[in-house]
């Protein structure tokens, strides 16, 4: 427990000491011209207070000097703050590659966590110390936003889309994961904790498990059920593309432009699947909006992930290749 | 604050000063006279009327948030209610009350008097502007009425379009029919600056305030437009669920901020441009001195206008917007900086070597700089794109806006009020009462939202109805602080409404102020001017205005202060 007052959360990812040094450089700077105003502001009034009620001032029009250095060097300080931020937030916006994935899915009034392995969580976020977190999420409803101030991290939670975020947390503890985005009556109860654990308790943590489903076997489940591999042959002879060794290769559409197969052009290709067409394949996909859940995406696209070391059907090896899937 | 042996330094009218025999308030008598009028003063009136109306409304809202934020587990009303109540004052106070309270009302009243016309261009138009507004207003409040509205004064989809139980669709026609109220005196100002001015008006002899007006007009022409058909398609989704914004339509919620903020950003500006206005017209009055570099202060106000319609996107940086768009916005954040603070050097250098006086219109317009500055430099922390990443959507963002919103805008409007209550009803108001109250809100507003920053730096989330006990302190400050405030608000009220009958007999000019507005009776005529006035001053000079009655005055034609205009 902190004290009564304290001034700023706790530091508990890589992002907080940078977000804590920039907010110590920002107040610096701006206290000093705070405090030139005020003090210029409080001096003069006292200084040049009124002596006798027909007095006047003395007829200053201005001075392009001094005009010339309030616009210059106003300008370089703020390009510096505008640097500094630039630099934190793209290292922010990029992603290692080393992470640990975390499905993330907000819903009206509460959130669904799922870790690699199929663990899931409601409003509970289990993640080891000193490692790469990514989280991957989506929106049932409306716009969220998950926000853990002690890392000083957060993202909106859009429908429609997935935005991914990632910080490494750096200290164990508990930390309250806030909704940050307004959406609706519950809107200030949509939140939980992160525990951060040594690497050994996560370990542990993620053993203990009982019941949990790996979302690669759900995902191949739901692609027999949703009858998916009745066109999407592992061979590539179907009416649609294979899955084999098609995540994170580049693909040609139909159009002649490439595209990364990742997961968010998995999750366009069900829900528009004629959005993107692959190149030697006729739009005649239905989609499934509305069919499937945001989890089950997620689960068929950990699915489709799990074949990406297969090989491409037709061109072995060949990850370039203009074969697809879809 | 005390008083002081010395011989008055505040306007002490001559005992036997009578009010002139005919102005606007007496020329006819009768309800028709005022609902039918199309003199800008009288519009003017019936404006700070229906503002201050939505002002309490919106004041109301907003004491009930701060009672109930008193405790941590939020037990005062239910959730519902709790984000009705922030909804609801956020659209009373921004749409109802802020957008046009400067511009209708004093903007209405003085822009004719300050470049010597006898009304604005269309006369009829303002008064239909009057009616449009109150026909928005109702639409807004019947929403109150009838289940109210609890979608943020943003509107975000797709919960405003689809997920809302509440009474959003009056709400958004409302606004929407609102919109033109603003554009068509958006029109009117400009039109009248353009072909109305006086003889010897020229540009650079304008007060800034009709400058800032200006300013403030292009943002209502250009930008009402945008938010108007924004929230009609919200509308429209929500009615005939069109797929507008909604993804299950196949629309996208990220348009609406882009539409949103294409207006609503630059709407900030509406808000504070005609406050800066104000201000630059106090300080070189009280200070007794042309104000420090007129012409950066005038290019700073459509500098601001310009730029501020291209930063909107600082509000989405954490909408998965790309890199490169979130960094060229945060960039061009930056840059609007650089005028606001050339307004604030400038402010504080006219201070150098003037008279100063106390008088309550002065302690807002310092009050103004200190706010301002406050606001503006907290600005720059949302601006920057690493501290954003923290700091979006927490009450850091609520406490920033509030300084820009409450402690500049707000303080500029009751400065302005002070400062032209003379001429508005040709009496004074009781000086030492209205400096207390001056001090009071100064006071209750630091108060009420300094706490606010350090609150959202802890990380509590905005629209909170219920909050971790960790912040209970700070929120208890800030609860003090908003009873502080709204008496400082009350008390304004009462003596101004006294003043009306009792109030001393002011006469044409007593602080004395060098515009046109100070050279016409108060209050005006309803033609304002017994002949058309003729400008042969510079802005803003005391020393060649002997009628002005002050020290040293020469009537010796001055260099001019502009060599070029």
């Amino acid at each position: 427990m902190q004290s009564e007052l304290p001034l700023y959360p706790e530091q508990a990812s890589n992002f907080a000491p940078q977000v804590d040094g920039l907010v110590l450089f920002m107040i610096a700077v701006c206290a000093f011209f705070a405090v030139v105003i005020c003090a210029a502001v409080i001096y003069f009034f006292f200084k040049y207070q009124r002596k006798r009620a027909d007095e006047v001032g003395v007829p200053i029009h201005g001075d392009m000097r001094l005009e010339i250095a309030w616009i210059v060097l106003p300008f370089f300080l703020l390009m510096a703050m505008f640097g500094w931020g630039a630099v934190i937030y793209v290292d922010y916006r990029h992603t290692p590659d080393d992470t640990l994935d975390i499905t993330v899915i907000g819903k009206q009034w509460m959130w669904k966590l799922q870790q690699p392995d199929g663990r899931r969580e409601i409003n509970e976020l289990h993640v080891p110390v000193n490692r790469n977190v990514r989280l991957i999420m989506a929106s049932e409803d409306v716009i969220h936003d998950f926000s853990v101030p002690a890392f000083r991290v957060k993202m909106d939670v859009v429908p429609g889309h997935y935005n991914t975020m990632w910080f490494r947390p750096t200290k164990s503890g508990r930390y309250h994961f806030f909704c940050s985005q307004y959406c609706g009556t519950n809107h200030a109860v949509m939140g939980g904790w992160v525990t951060v654990m040594e690497q050994d308790d996560y370990a542990k943590w993620l053993s203990g498990t009982t019941g949990s489903e790996d979302p690669v076997a759900v995902g191949q489940k739901l692609s027999n059920d949703l009858a998916c591999v009745t066109c999407h042959l592992p061979d590539g002879k179907g009416r649609g593309p294979s899955y084999n060794g098609v995540y994170g290769s580049h693909v040609k559409l139909a159009d002649g432009s490439t595209v990364v197969v990742d997961d968010s052009y998995i999750r366009e290709s069900i829900l528009l699947p004629n959005a993107k067409i692959v190149a030697g394949y006729r739009p005649e996909m239905p989609s499934f909006q509305g069919q499937v859940t945001e989890e089950q995406i997620a689960a068929l696209t950990a699915y489709i992930k799990s074949l990406k070391d297969q090989a491409l059907p037709g061109k072995p090896g060949a990850a370039e290749s203009a074969t697809g899937k879809k | 604050m005390s008083s002081t042996q010395q011989p008055p330094l505040s306007p002490q009218p001559a005992a036997e000063q009578q009010l002139p025999k005919e102005h606007y308030l007496n020329a006819t008598y009768g309800i028709r006279s005022w609902l039918l009028t199309t003199d800008h003063k009288r519009i003017a009136i019936l404006y700070l009327i229906s503002v201050t109306f939505f002002f309490f409304v919106g004041g109301i809202f907003a004491s009930l948030i701060r009672i109930h934020l008193l405790t941590p587990g939020g037990y005062l009303v239910t959730p519902e209610t709790y984000n009705k109540l922030f909804t609801m004052h956020g659209v009373a106070m921004i749409f109802f009350f802020l957008i046009p309270s400067i511009p209708a009302v004093l903007g209405n009243f003085l822009i004719p008097i300050m470049v010597g016309a006898k009304d604005l261009a269309f006369p009829k138009i303002n008064l239909l502007s009057w009616y449009i507004y109150l026909v928005g207003g109702a639409f807004v409040l019947y929403s109150f009425a009838t289940g109210g509205l609890d979608t943020g004064w943003t509107f975000y989809t797709p919960l405003s379009s689809i997920y809302s139980n509440s009474a959003v669709t009056p709400a958004v026609i409302g606004i929407f029919i609102n919109g033109f109220s603003s554009i068509l005196t958006g029109l009117n100002f400009i039109i009248t600056v353009h072909t109305m001015r006086a003889p010897g008006m020229t540009w650079f002899r304008l007060p800034l305030f009709v400058w800032a007006h200006y300013a403030t007009s292009i943002i209502f022409i250009l930008g009402t437009p945008v938010i108007a058909i924004t929230l009609l398609l919200a509308g429209l989704e929500r009615m005939f669920h069109m797929g507008f914004f909604n993804p299950v339509y196949g629309g996208d919620p990220i348009l609406f901020q882009h539409l949103f903020w294409f207006y609503s950003h630059p709407a900030v500006y509406i808000m504070i441009l005609p406050a800066m206005g104000v201000i630059s017209e106090i300080i070189p009055t009280f200070a007794r001195k042309p104000i420090f570099g007129y012409d950066f202060i005038a290019a700073s106000s459509i500098g601001i206008a310009v730029i501020g319609f291209i930063v909107w996107a600082h509000h989405m940086f954490l909408t998965g917007q790309s890199t490169y768009s979130a960094l060229a916005f945060s960039f061009l954040t930056f840059l609007v900086a650089v005028p606001s603070a050339v307004k604030v050097f400038n402010w504080t250098a006219t201070l150098y070597r003037g008279s100063i006086s106390f008088d309550t219109p002065m302690l807002y317009g310092l009050g103004f700089i200190g706010l301002f500055t406050i606001g503006g430099l907290t600005g720059l922390f949302l601006a920057c794109l690493g501290l954003d990443i923290h700091l979006h959507d927490t009450y850091f963002v609520v406490a920033h806006f509030h300084y820009i919103m409450v402690g500049g805008a707000i303080m500029g409007y009751l400065g302005g009020i002070h400062f032209w209550w003379p001429k508005i009803t040709g009496r004074l108001y009781p000086e030492y009462l209205a400096r207390i109250a001056a001090i009071t809100l100064f006071v209750g507003f630091n108060l009420t939202f300094f706490p606010q920053f350090i609150l959202g730096y802890l990380g509590m989330p905005r629209r909170y109805h219920n909050y971790p006990p960790e912040y209970q302190v700070l929120n208890v400050m800030s609860t003090a602080g908003a009873s502080i405030l709204a008496l400082g608000y009350l008390l304004p009220m009462i003596y101004l409404a006294w003043s009306m009958r009792y109030g001393k007999v002011a006469g044409k000019n007593p602080w004395p102020s060098t515009g046109l507005e100070w050279t016409t009776d108060s209050p005006p005529l309803t033609e304002n001017f017994r002949e058309t006035p003729v400008v042969d001053w510079e802005p803003y000079d005391f020393l060649h205005r002997p009628n002005l009655g002050l020290l040293g005055a020469t009537s010796k034609k001055p260099v001019p202060a502009h060599g070029d205009d």
